[in-house]
């Protein structure tokens, strides 16, 4: 049967309290903290870091096909599912896809994999979902909302949670919404929106999949709900019937925040982090309708490999001080320095295209005569002057260390100084790049490092993504 | 191979005094420098065949000579090797004349860095979008320090010795961009550029011009009674950023030690430490120094603080460096720095040096080091 075969998460590792919110604009906390993408991530990049964290131990050549959901892709024209594609060296022979427009894009596009998988056109299907979505500055979206990403890998067999049965329904209504010149998310009257919005039409929704299945609420072990703000979510828990302790995924608001279309595959990556063989679950995602999923979790859940998931990347953390560290990172305000570069900031299209497979794969080569394995890509061996005679290695699989660094103020970036890095990996090759999330008297020569997909800077209309060194999450 | 030894003399010398020039032009930076050159040598314009010119940035093909000093009709060639490239000029020029193709020719560098309205050199060069993103010049030479450090144990001190020492040789030579003594503590205090080298580590931007005429060995003693021949010239190039190059042990450089070795043998230099009266080396930051001390073989590697704290490159040590107060004291405008080193090393050689003048000069060393760095360039000068 189909089902979800793999889960992957990614929480950016800035925090904010939102008592640090209510301080900077005066006013209530919602309390507890909520993540932040750094200066540096985006949609794309979250994804990505999901879909790497879903992939762990798997062939990636088996997937047939990318999609990639989100109501914040960097781009309006141009696909983002493809960039992941090539992120995580996926075959060029799928079918890559992006959902948008809807909070509900991450559970449509989970369905859609479903569908795909049941029709046969594709034997596996990896969804990400990510958001980065801002709430208007000093609004209660500010502090509800939460960066971050999740991904599953959906296929025809070995399912760690088959799925039983799939049902939606679709609603007209102008609850949440951006139009296309819209930076921030707009709302009309909160009570309106809970209560004929995200309360009536998930109800409906769930209601209608629990019918069709003769299902009671007793028989589901985690109902894995969506929802804006706890008191909403616990409001439709108990109106279905379900214990919100303990039979509702908690909805990591106190921890994370909501992260729109990201939210349901990551509550359900966390429901299925704790799930046991045999257990049934409910998943329910909103927006502009409600897609419900019953799921029932198999053996194979026990041996899934290692993989940082929501708990992992939960327990590793940094907390942002002030309000205007969250400004900066989302460039609410810019300096005149950051202005002058982004409006100086040249990129080609043409030169990133001939040599995406180092830098959006982080291909080295490694010489077929000597051995010496370099990045980027050379054609002549620097060891052996041999010309032609590589094969391409990934060298994200690589362990890396920082063999040295400096601390660059003259280099600009949102945080200077900016920590640059000359990386060694494993087989030798080594990688100049920036370090990310770091703290400068955390750098040292020979520390470990891992290599994390991030933009490296923007301007004139272009955005260039690239790889970074960060201290080992 | 044949050796270039003693088949070219330099006839004149001139440099421009090297500052922030606000009210002075690339124009009259190179009329400063090559003006001065004409007298010293007593030849003019019309005596020159053919020219080399090294800019980096700061003008374009043999034009940007030409115009200011209306040289008509004769081969100009720009020459532009990173910040070697003064003292390739100079090489390139050498080898015109050695070839018997020119009799007399010039080679002039220079630049004018206090144009663009920044206080650095700028930041992301290179010719892809992302591979030298923010790479820049400080923090290039900081991943040398941030090594070096790593492995011999040295900390920031040795590396303030030397940038009070070329402060104060910089006091004796009134050309120097700065004028002014230091102390070990205002170099440890000073702001951080790029960890771990601070403001007084790091040479300043400047604008300045420096020419040289060059002329057939044979016919040298025809323009002056103390002429200075060329002994040696290396150029090295390493393949590949630092950065990105396989095994790079970020302690110094190839390149320095190609480039010297072909000078030495060209020379017939066995100990450089001994046989050198004054060397001229690419101090652009403290820890570039300290490296190039020990590629050009004035010291073993790792030996370098060693002969810091004994005082082995002062104008009292062993083998004075950077007498006239080097990159740090002259600041670096990129095409000149070659040539106004290898102004200080034939001043020395014909003991016109003043305060500064070491005694019994009779081999004098110039050395660039270029790029992130990958180009090194070396020229030997003797009585």
């Amino acid at each position: 049967m189909a089902g979800i075969v793999s889960y992957g998460a990614y929480i950016p590792k800035n925090r904010l309290s939102r008592d640090e919110l209510a301080r900077a604009w005066g006013g209530n906390s919602l309390k507890g903290e909520r993540s932040v993408a750094n200066h540096d991530e985006d949609s794309i990049t979250m994804a990505a870091a999901a879909a790497m964290d879903c992939l762990q131990g798997m062939d990636t050549d088996s997937v047939d096909a990318l999609f990639f959901a989100s109501t914040s892709s960097p781009y309006t024209e141009k696909q983002a599912a493809s960039i992941v594609a090539r992120v995580l060296d996926l075959r060029r022979d799928i079918f890559t896809a992006d959902y948008a427009g809807s909070l509900r894009a991450g559970t449509s596009a989970l369905r859609a994999a479903l569908d795909a998988v049941k029709s046969g056109s594709a034997r596996n299907v990896l969804v990400t979902a990510a958001d980065c979505r801002l709430g208007a500055p000093r609004s209660i979206d500010e502090q509800a909302f939460g960066d971050g990403a999740g991904a599953l890998l959906v296929g025809a067999d070995s399912a760690v949670a088959e799925v039983e049965d799939v049902y939606s329904i679709s609603q007209e209504i102008t609850d949440v919404w951006r139009t296309s010149e819209d930076r921030f998310v707009r709302n009309w009257e909160d009570r309106w929106v809970i209560m004929h919005g995200y309360d009536a039409t998930t109800r409906e929704a769930v209601t209608g999949i629990m019918k069709r299945n003769n299902l009671e609420a007793a028989d589901i072990a985690r109902a894995v709900l969506t929802g804006p703000n706890p008191r909403s979510h616990q409001a439709l828990a108990r109106a279905l019937k379900f214990d919100p302790e303990k039979q509702v995924q908690d909805l990591l608001f106190g921890s994370v925040g909501n992260t729109g279309t990201a939210q349901p595959l990551m509550l359900l990556a966390a429901a299925l982090e704790e799930a046991g063989a045999g257990d049934r679950m409910l998943l329910a995602g909103y927006g502009d309708g409600s897609d419900t999923f019953i799921l029932k979790a198999t053996e194979a859940l026990g041996s899934l490999s290692e993989r940082r998931g929501i708990k992992g990347h939960l327990s590793s953390k940094r907390a942002l001080d002030r309000y205007e560290q969250y400004v900066r990172y989302r460039g609410l305000m810019e300096t005149e320095a950051e202005e002058a570069v982004r409006k100086s900031m040249r990129s080609s299209a043409t030169a990133l295209w001939r040599t995406n497979n180092s830098v959006l794969s982080l291909h080295g080569s490694r010489c077929k005569i000597c051995g010496t394995t370099s990045f980027p890509v050379q054609r002549v061996c620097y060891g052996c002057q041999s010309k032609d005679q590589f094969e391409e290695v990934r060298l994200t699989d690589e362990k890396g260390k920082v063999y040295t660094f400096s601390l660059d103020n003259l280099a600009g970036g949102v945080e200077p100084p900016t920590p640059m890095t000359v990386i060694e990996t494993e087989s030798g090759a080594r990688v100049y790049c920036e370090m990310t999330e770091a703290a400068p008297d955390e750098l040292k020569v020979d520390m470990p490092v891992e290599m994390t997909f991030r933009r490296v800077h923007q301007g004139a209309g272009f955005i260039n993504y690239y790889w970074k060194s960060r201290p080992v999450r | 191979m044949e050796s270039i030894k003693d088949k070219v003399a330099v006839i004149g010398m001139g440099c421009t005094k090297f500052g922030e020039r606000w009210d002075t032009s690339t124009d009259d930076l190179i009329v400063e420098a090559a003006y001065e050159a004409y007298e010293d040598a007593g030849v003019g314009p019309e005596d020159l065949q053919a020219a080399w010119v090294g800019t980096t940035g700061s003008g374009s093909a043999g034009q940007c000579l030409a115009d200011p000093l209306k040289l008509k009709g004769i081969p100009i060639t720009r020459v532009e090797n990173y910040c070697a490239t003064g003292l390739d000029a100079f090489r390139n020029a050498c080898f015109g004349v050695a070839c018997g193709m020119y009799d007399v020719a010039m080679a002039l560098g220079f630049e004018k860095l206090k144009d663009t309205g920044a206080g650095g050199l700028g930041v992301g060069r290179g010719q892809h979008p992302v591979y030298e993103t923010r790479r820049t010049a400080p923090g290039s030479f900081a991943f040398i320090a941030t090594r070096y450090f790593h492995k011999y144990g040295i900390d920031k001190t040795t590396l303030a010795k030397i940038a009070v020492k070329n402060h104060h040789n910089g006091t004796l030579h009134p050309k120097a961009h700065f004028q002014r003594e230091i102390t070990v503590e205002q170099v440890l205090k000073a702001p951080i550029i790029a960890w771990p080298l601070g403001l007084l580590d790091c040479c300043p931007t400047t604008d300045g011009a420096a020419a040289a005429i060059i002329c057939r060995a044979d016919m040298a003693k025809k323009f002056r009674s103390d002429p200075v021949y060329v002994k040696g010239l290396g150029l090295s190039v390493d393949p590949m950023l630092p950065m990105s190059r396989p095994g790079f042990e970020y302690l110094g450089f190839q390149s320095n030690v190609n480039a010297a070795r072909q000078a030495y043998e060209q020379a017939g230099v066995k100990d450089p430490l001994k046989e050198l009266s004054v060397a001229e080396v690419h101090d652009c930051f403290t820890i570039t120094e300290l490296v190039i001390c020990e590629d050009l073989g004035f010291c073993e590697k790792g030996t370098g603080k060693e002969h810091v704290d004994a005082g082995t490159f002062t104008l009292e040590g062993e083998l004075p460096v950077n007498a006239d107060g080097g990159l740090k004291a002259f600041g670096h405008p990129i095409g000149a720095s070659g040539l106004r080193m290898t102004y200080e090393v034939y001043k020395q050689l014909q003991e016109k040096a003043g305060p500064r003048q070491v005694k019994n000069p009779k081999l004098g060393l110039s050395h660039n080091l270029g790029g992130p760095p990958v180009v090194a360039c070396v020229a030997l000068l003797g009585n």
